[in-house]
């Protein structure tokens, strides 16, 4: 056999078989046959530094995101715990208020006790966060007797997502259609360039549009009196939601098998019959998924509103009044406030608000969806 | 047999679409457009160079500028490769099935979605008031206020933050795209994970990360929410000298200039160009992204 | 020549192998010894478990998530599955060519350099030598010689399986598993690579997966028979497809069935 071998190595590979035996911990060439001490564990210290600073680092921005989950609720804590957090607080060292979150829950219903309540009459005038005073549908949070009611926030953050949804949706989807089924190459190569684009403007450049185009636009267009509304900040806030709107449906488009649209097609259906009943019932989840991450962009962006809402906290039911949203009330209200009093607490309170409510739409897309679209073609 | 009717139903639908499609190419065309012509006969070197003057309604923007790039730099280099680094372990590291990275690609998901203005909150309370304070109560016992107070570190860390799930989700994404077949050629000629990560998948994913960490700063670049009440500056004679210092920004100078300066009217056109500033700037590091997106396309398709 | 399968200490022997993936054995129970500087090739119909069994010898198993086996696998009589055993350094000494070839996208010379390079050989003159060396072996140099610079992925199908031959002898290893080498080949590709393992075979142990029965004629000198993961029969290649013992070797070699 070993004969055999050497016979019939030629010269070149010889010089090799050389220069590999001479390898770190290789074995004699000789024998070639493999001993444990060919295959004993090695130290490798490079591949311990790599993986520890690896893991490491990954915990460590992992450790930051669940710092925001903790931190987006712990400044909005006091009002559970303390009901008339007011000016007599304002004094108080931040450590005090930092260890009210611990009490949240245990004091909650506390809050509501009728017979705490007249304990404190003298206070009312100061009177803070209260379950009623939040419940009201009065924001006056710099007066002498504030009030935190955060109903017209609510409401106009609602009227202006809705609003933004409801012209954003149908275009978004309708180009998305376009460009997935019935769109030559060239606009389709046009259209997706366009699309990036739009989903590139920052938010304050649209706000910015909005505030100095847009609105006097729509004024002279429709003629109501407040130049600054509802409706110039559903307008302004389409153009952020459609990227969002068309990206997601048009994936979800893309995503549906081909023998599908081409059983259809082969069936004598049109173009737009296997677009509009076989392709796009097919993507229905996505199509979904898509508004409702919409829905939560338009709900917290800020700058747009901030610019072109008219910012009046006044609860109406017109489209064309001012409103001013929860996120707007943040970004104009939070670098006025004195950390730690009962203003300050209640906007980190509707800061966490915005959080749950935009987490558990995105939770909704990600996890409904997804699922959905797996079932529907058959874990693809 | 397609009918009369049926065509023109068929003419109708592809219409109302292409329509959409149209309006859309509008909108951005309009856009840009207004601010372009808005813009561009106040730009100029000077306006470029020079810091406002005259109560901010006259001079250039040279301090935003100057914070924007600062922001974005330390933004980036606070985020970039602690989302990297992050991803990499998400798709090498951690086993696809293990509950941890399943709840870890959950959260980074999920929290990509949350408002930017909560990321300010949280720079506020976390960064300011927990951080800070706390640096302030170690070296004064609290008796100065200077790292308890919004400025442009905290607002970068704030920015990082807001970028790092974008980071993590395309770098990942980059990731995924080299093809198993070559991790499984080297780790089977002998090559240690850590080997095969750093001369296989990183070289091979390069332009992804590349492109995946350009959009996340082209996104924080835009954004001014978070920054807000972290940071920026209405105005500053002079440029950030000391991590502790405030800084202007350019988004937030057109905010503010287009909503709360002394004369709205007067200063429009400073506010133009500004926009058109801010927007060249980001469309540069979108373009760079795309651009580099296209090559890694091509050299896919041509493998 | 002698008449079993077993003229020397084996180099890879397995004992009651299964190859669990989850609770689903492929692999079941499954005890053989491969000789060493022969080439034995396994056959069997698709999904039978020939690759897991293949990949066993090296341990890619390991980087299937819920994948284990129970049983042994020894090489030269050390049991590789043992606790103490380093994945690393076996795979240098286990070489493995994929069904599709897998060349990185770099240049001809850095695909044959990467095992030394991981290696620790830095020195260039070394590692022209290495190259060089590993590609004659592969019977691919006069081909590739004058652009080793060009990117591999610009070579042909054929020549890039060769490439990645050659890529695994430049670390030397003393066992080749070969899953499917030639199957997404044309017959002249398939013949040069059938060339190579018989000239091959002097130097190394190779072990060969292969669905054509021809090829498995030609270049074996042992053949395994796998069915529903276990193993049929195992015996010299001449043996098997003139005078199998079971009938199902027979059935599937005559092509009644696979
Ligand atoms: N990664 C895996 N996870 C789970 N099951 C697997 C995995 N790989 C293979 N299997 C299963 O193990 C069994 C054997 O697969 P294997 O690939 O070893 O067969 P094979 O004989 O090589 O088939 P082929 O000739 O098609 O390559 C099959 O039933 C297959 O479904
Ligand atoms: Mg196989």
């Amino acid at each position: 056999m070993r004969s055999a071998i050497s016979r019939s190595v030629d010269p070149a590979f010889a010089q090799h078989l050389n220069t590999v035996s001479t390898m770190k911990q290789h074995q004699h060439e000789a024998t070639r046959l493999l001993t444990r001490a060919d295959l004993r564990k090695r130290t490798r210290p490079a591949e311990f530094i790599a993986e520890t600073s690896i893991t490491g680092i990954a915990f460590v921005s992992l450790a930051a995101i669940v710092m925001i989950f903790i931190f987006a609720f712990r400044e909005a804590a006091p009002i559970f715990s303390q009901p008339d957090v007011a000016a007599g607080q304002v004094q108080a060292p931040i450590e005090e208020q930092e260890t009210y979150g611990e009490e949240m829950v245990a004091s909650a219903p506390e809050s509501a006790a009728p017979g705490k309540e007249s304990a404190r009459t003298d206070r009312d005038a100061e009177e803070g966060a209260t379950l009623e005073n939040l419940l009201g549908s009065v924001w006056q949070p710099v007066s002498s007797v504030p009030k935190f009611g955060l109903l017209p926030l609510v409401v106009g953050s609602f009227k202006v997502t809705l609003l933004a949804i409801l012209l954003a949706a149908p275009i978004g989807i309708l180009a998305a259609l376009f460009t997935a089924s019935f769109a030559p190459r060239w606009s389709r190569e046009v259209l997706k360039p366009t699309i990036e684009i739009l989903a590139g403007f920052p938010s304050v450049v649209i706000g910015f549009f909005g505030l100095v185009t847009l609105a006097t636009l729509l004024q002279s267009v429709f003629g109501y009196t407040y130049r600054l509304n509802a409706f110039v900040g559903g307008v302004a806030m389409s153009l952020a939601v459609i990227p969002i709107i068309y990206t997601v449906t048009e994936d979800a488009l893309n995503a549906v098998p081909k023998y599908l649209t081409e059983a259809s097609l082969a069936l004598g259906a049109t173009k737009w019959e296997t677009a509009l009943f076989v392709t796009l019932p097919a993507a229905t989840p996505g199509v979904f998924a898509a508004v409702v991450l919409g829905f939560g962009r338009a709900f917290g962006e800020t700058m747009i509103v901030l610019m072109v809402t008219g910012n009046a906290a006044l609860l109406s039911p017109g489209i064309f009044e001012p409103v001013r949203t929860m996120s707007a009330t943040i970004g104009s209200e939070m670098a006025e406030v004195v950390f730690g009093d009962t203003h300050y607490t209640v906007l980190f309170l509707i800061g966490a608000i915005l959080f749950l409510f935009t987490f558990s739409l995105n939770a909704v897309a990600e996890i409904f969806v997804r699922k959905r679209l797996l079932r529907r073609f058959g874990g693809g | 047999m397609v009918t009369k009717k049926r065509r023109l139903i068929g003419a109708g639908v592809i219409g109302i679409s292409a329509i959409a499609a149209l309006a859309i190419v509008g909108i951005v065309a309009a856009v840009t457009g207004t601010i372009v012509a808005g813009g561009w006969s106040t730009l100029s070197w000077e306006f470029l160079t020079a810091a406002p003057s005259e109560g901010m309604t006259a001079g250039g923007i040279f301090p935003a500028i100057v914070g924007t790039v600062f922001l974005v730099v330390m933004m980036s280099i606070a985020g970039v490769p602690i989302g990297t680094v992050t991803a990499i372990y998400l798709c090498e590291y951690a086993g696809t099935r293990s509950v941890l990275a399943r709840g870890i690609r959950f959260a980074v998901n999920t929290l990509a979605g949350v408002p930017a203005i909560v990321f300010g909150l949280f720079g506020l309370g976390f960064f300011i008031q927990f951080v800070g304070g706390g640096i302030d109560r170690a070296l004064t016992g609290g008796a100065e206020l200077r790292w308890a107070q919004p400025n442009i570190l905290w607002a970068s860390l704030t920015m990082a933050l807001l970028t790092l799930p974008v980071v993590i989700i395309s770098v990942e994404e980059a990731i995924k795209t080299v093809p198993q077949d070559l991790r499984a050629a080297s780790l089977a000629l002998g090559a240690t994970k850590w080997q095969t990560i750093r001369r296989v998948v990183i070289p091979n994913s390069l332009t992804g990360i590349m492109t995946g960490g350009i959009l996340a700063v082209s996104r924080g670049a835009g954004e001014v929410a978070p920054i807000l009440f972290t940071g920026a500056a209405y105005f500053l004679p002079h440029l950030p000298t000391a991590l502790s210092d405030q800084f202007m920004e350019l988004g937030y100078h057109i905010y503010i200039m287009s909503t709360q300066s002394t004369d709205v009217d007067a200063t429009r056109g400073i506010q133009y160009a500004t926009t058109l500033v801010l927007l060249l700037l980001t469309f540069l590091l979108n373009f760079s992204a795309i651009y580099l997106r296209s090559r890694i396309r091509a050299r896919q398709q041509r493998s | 020549m002698t008449t079993g399968p077993l003229p020397l200490q084996p180099k890879i022997s397995t004992s009651t192998l299964s190859v669990l993936y989850g609770a689903k054995a492929a692999v079941k129970n499954v005890s053989l010894d491969i000789p060493a500087n022969k080439v034995t090739a396994f056959i069997g119909p698709s999904g039978c478990g020939k690759s897991t069994f293949l990949r066993s010898f090296n341990r890619m198993n390991d980087l299937i998530e819920g994948a284990h086996i129970e049983g042994s696998v020894r090489i030269d009589g050390v049991d590789i599955y043992d606790r103490g055993i380093d994945v690393v350094e076996l795979r240098k000494r286990v070489g493995m060519i994929f069904q599709r070839s897998n060349p990185f996208p770099k240049s001809i010379y850095d695909n044959i350099a990467y095992g030394p390079r991981v290696n620790g050989i830095r020195d260039r003159k070394r590692l022209d030598e290495i190259v060089e060396s590993a590609l004659r072996r592969s019977a691919i140099w006069d081909e590739v010689k004058d652009d080793l610079g060009k990117s591999a992925l610009a070579l042909s199908g054929g020549q890039q399986q060769r490439l990645c031959i050659a890529r695994a002898l430049a670390v030397d290893p003393s066992v080749l598993l070969m899953d499917e080498p030639a199957s997404a080949l044309d017959p002249t590709a398939t013949g040069k690579i059938e060339e190579l393992i018989y000239e091959l075979k002097d130097r190394y142990t190779i072990v060969i997966v292969t669905h054509n029965m021809q090829q498995a004629a030609r270049v074996s000198d042992l053949t395994a028979f796998f069915y529903l993961g276990e193993l049929v029969e195992f015996d010299e290649t001449r043996k098997i497809f003139t005078a199998p013992s079971h009938r199902q070797t027979e059935e599937y070699i005559t092509g009644r069935f696979g």
